[in-house]
């Protein structure tokens, strides 16, 4: 059968069960564009390509599908570069289609030419560039394939504009990939399994920690099964947040720079430490040579080149969670008892809890007061995205999460901006979740144009802005680290946000007195067809502790003992 | 130390560059690299000399492992080989001393390739050693140019 090159692409997407791309059109994507037009995939037509990426991004993370974003050649592709890098730091299963130029020109400098495999080569999984028409389909195949198996990230596949406006011929899509030096992890090493589940049954102040590989590989249930049957506290990464749930009296909430004392006391005496999808980032580690100074490490993780990379462990398993908690799980003999250990933790929960003043000054909320209304508004069940800083501290330490998937953050990246197309991505991946976008007032702004798309989508979602007119998590450095010269991290000048949302044609809120909080939160609920956006002016320079500062071991945190 | 890696690609544009850009973006210091074709022409050999402590080479090896078009890697450092290495040296050599510059010719088995009027170039095949040698006694008589290909190995025996 002889289609456009732009038709196959569209076929081979349907037969990846793709239902949604995130885009923006350009000239060399025209062919794309027109196959789209006679197409039922549905495509969100975002405001810069950046808002595709992070859409693709989050779409991915609530779904667990891959998510699939478009750009055009130039401009279009390097716009996608930040969300690409992000994704790609934090093991999102994305494909990145970019147009180019046509095969004859590549090379010449032409017009709206960007060497877009070359820029990507070190923030991609893999990346491709479709020379023949010959290739397109088994490259499309490859991409999805190389995308979600294993360690999942980011694949760029460039595609020429003469190859999507020729025609060639379609025999269908293929079942097989045919990538001789890729293979899927399907096995681990049973004789480090017997050893892990030794090793389990004799320790006598064991820890998990658990992270984002957990939630990737849909282990969480087997997670919780192996914290509950052994009687093991569960601390989390910020990516892990959500595979345990945070009310259950084994958690230990988030361990690290700004996790909770107790998950970082508990790290520290453990005589075992179970680390299960993660990948010993210094966030969480701190001092890497006083981390779990007196633990047994156990590592399961699908990428051999995390085991070792930043930490010395004692025994690693390489493979997929899932299939490793399978194995280890059964094999155990349940703990009956609670020991010294489970009270000397719960000492530290008493001692140390992650708590605040509740002290509103005039005119100014504590913010991680209005994260905790959010929380009681939404009763826990609602999947939140934030931006980058405090807020999205904030968010992970008081906002109690109970489900995989439901957290959405940049972590490894950090990318201000992430929040607002990353709450648009899980509202149409999730349209049976409320979403929540926590924000700070300086990452809101770098993709605000995004609030059009989520207009024009109709989106509920609601963007909780706390609001401290500061750059704050810089302005939290320059303060305990700096002298306290705040130098240039002071954002007073800023847009109405009331205004602003206005003329976007969503709803915009301006909350300054905490008695005001849970009403307007509740009012915004009840919002079906359009975002809300919230401007909480927030306590200006409030902290998040406690804190880990940075070089420093986990043992040694500023904040969060007064009271 | 110094390890030598045997790995076999796919031969496919852009490996070379997804090799380079992997050492350079994780710090990894490439001794030398060298890349050709094989006896099948869809396969390419890399041969690199690559710096750094057992850690190192364990993390070196496993991210090429993550590259697509890796299909193997061989640490062949402590392995029985037979690495080579080409040599090209350009000395400087008026009428006088030619004759001694032909004297470690011969020592070495090079060859002389070009005869100046100057000058003579040397083609010189060994392993790291022996080029490190007789680039060594060449230098007194003004190495004017130089050019080496860096280390190709195989695994001796059958394997
Ligand atoms: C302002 C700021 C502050 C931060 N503070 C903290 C903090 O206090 N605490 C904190 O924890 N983080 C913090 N972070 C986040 C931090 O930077 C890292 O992103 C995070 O700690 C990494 O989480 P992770 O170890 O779970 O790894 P991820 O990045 O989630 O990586 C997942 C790991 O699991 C593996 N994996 C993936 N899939 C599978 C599978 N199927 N089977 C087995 N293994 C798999 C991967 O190979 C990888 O090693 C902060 C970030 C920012 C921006
Ligand atoms: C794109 C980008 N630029 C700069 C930074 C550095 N940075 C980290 S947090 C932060 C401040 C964020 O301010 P705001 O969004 O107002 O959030 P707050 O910390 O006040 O909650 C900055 C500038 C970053 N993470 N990302």
């Amino acid at each position: 059968m002889k289609l456009k090159g732009a038709e196959v692409l569209i076929r081979c997407l349907k037969e990846e069960g793709v239902d949604v791309i995130f885009g923006y059109p350009g000239g060399v994507v025209l062919p794309i564009y027109d196959a789209l037009y006679s197409s039922d995939i549905k495509h969100v037509l975002v405001r810069h390509e950046q808002g595709a990426a992070h859409a693709a991004d989050a779409y991915a993370r609530v779904t667990g599908k891959v998510g699939v974003c478009l750009s055009t050649s130039g401009p279009g592709a390097t716009n996608l570069v930040t969300g690409i890098a992000n994704a790609y730091m934090d093991s999102v299963p994305m494909v990145a289609f970019t147009g180019q130029v046509p095969t004859g020109l590549i090379g010449r400098d032409a017009f709206q030419e960007a060497d877009i495999t070359g820029i990507t080569l070190p923030i991609t999984k893999h990346n491709f560039l479709v020379k023949k028409g010959q290739d397109l389909v088994r490259t499309i195949k490859e991409a999805f394939h190389i995308a979600r198996t294993n360690r999942p990230g980011p694949v760029v596949v460039d595609l020429p504009r003469d190859i999507m406006a020729g025609d060639m011929d379609f025999n269908g899509y293929p079942n097989e990939v045919g990538l001789k030096g890729y293979r899927v992890v399907r096995n681990c090493n049973m004789g480090q399994v017997l050893l892990a589940v030794e090793t389990i049954q004799k320790a006598e102040r064991p820890v998990i920690y658990a992270g984002g590989g957990v939630i990737g590989s849909d282990a969480s249930e087997l997670l919780q099964e192996l914290a509950i049957k052994m009687k093991i506290p569960v601390a989390t990464t910020l990516m892990g947040i959500g595979c345990f749930p945070e009310t259950h009296y084994l958690s230990l909430g988030m361990l690290g720079m700004h996790g909770t004392r107790y998950a970082n006391y508990a790290v520290s005496e453990a005589d075992l430490l179970i680390a299960v999808g993660v990948r010993f980032d210094d966030r969480v580690t701190g001092k890497i040579s006083s981390f779990a100074p007196h633990a047994k490490v156990i590592h399961i993780d699908i990428d051999a080149a995390e085991i070792g990379k930043n930490f010395g462990v004692d025994i690693p398993i390489v493979g997929n969670v899932k299939q490793v908690l399978e194995e280890i799980v059964p094999r155990l003999q349940p703990c009956e008892q609670f020991t010294e250990w489970h009270r000397t933790i719960d000492r530290w929960k008493e001692e140390f809890p992650l708590t605040y003043s509740e002290s509103h000054e005039e005119g100014r909320i504590k913010p991680q007061y209005v994260v905790e209304q959010i929380y009681y508004a939404t009763q826990g069940h609602a999947i939140i995205t934030t931006e980058v800083g405090q807020n999205q501290m904030w968010a992970a330490q008081f906002y109690k999460f109970t489900q995989p998937r439901t957290f959405i953050t940049s972590g490894g990246l950090g990318t201000m901006g992430f929040g607002l197309p990353a709450a648009i991505g899980a509202k149409i991946g999730r349209p049976d979740m409320t979403v929540i976008d926590i924000a700070g007032d300086g990452s809101i702004q770098m993709n605000i144009q995004e609030l059009c798309t989520a207009v024009e989508q109709r989106l509920p979602i609601i963007i909780c802005i706390l609001n401290n007119h500061f750059l704050g998590m810089v302005r939290q450095w320059q303060e305990l680290f700096y002298g306290g010269r705040y130098s240039y991290t002071d954002i007073s000048v800023q847009p109405d946000f009331v205004k602003l949302a206005e003329s976007y044609g969503a709803i915009g809120i301006r909350v300054k007195d905490y008695q005001d909080v849970m009403p307007v939160l509740q009012e915004a609920l009840t919002v079906t067809d359009r975002p809300v956006l919230l401007d909480f002016w927030v306590e200006r320079e409030a902290n998040v502790f406690p804190m880990v500062p940075p070089g420093e071991s986990l043992y040694n945190m500023l904040g969060g003992d007064e009271e | 130390m110094k390890h030598t890696l045997s790995v076999v690609v796919e031969n496919q544009p852009g490996v070379l560059t997804r090799v380079a850009t992997l050492f350079r973006r994780r710090g990894y210091n490439i001794d030398s690299l060298t890349v050709g074709r094989t006896e099948n022409p869809n396969i390419s050999r890399m041969t690199i000399v690559v710096d750094g402590d057992d850690v190192i080479i364990e993390q070196v090896t496993k991210q090429l492992h993550k590259l697509v078009e890796i299909l193997k890697i061989y640490d062949i450092t402590e392995e029985p080989t037979v690495d080579r290495e080409l040599a090209l040296v350009k000395v400087r050599a008026d009428s006088q001393i030619r004759g001694e510059i032909m004297q470690i010719v011969e020592v070495f088995r090079a060859r002389i390739v070009d005869i100046g009027r100057n000058s003579l170039i040397i083609e010189a095949t060994g392993d790291e050693n022996k080029i490190n040698a007789i680039e060594d006694s060449l230098r007194p008589f003004g190495i004017l140019e130089l050019v080496r290909t860096g280390k190709v190995a195989m695994l001796r025996g059958a394997k």
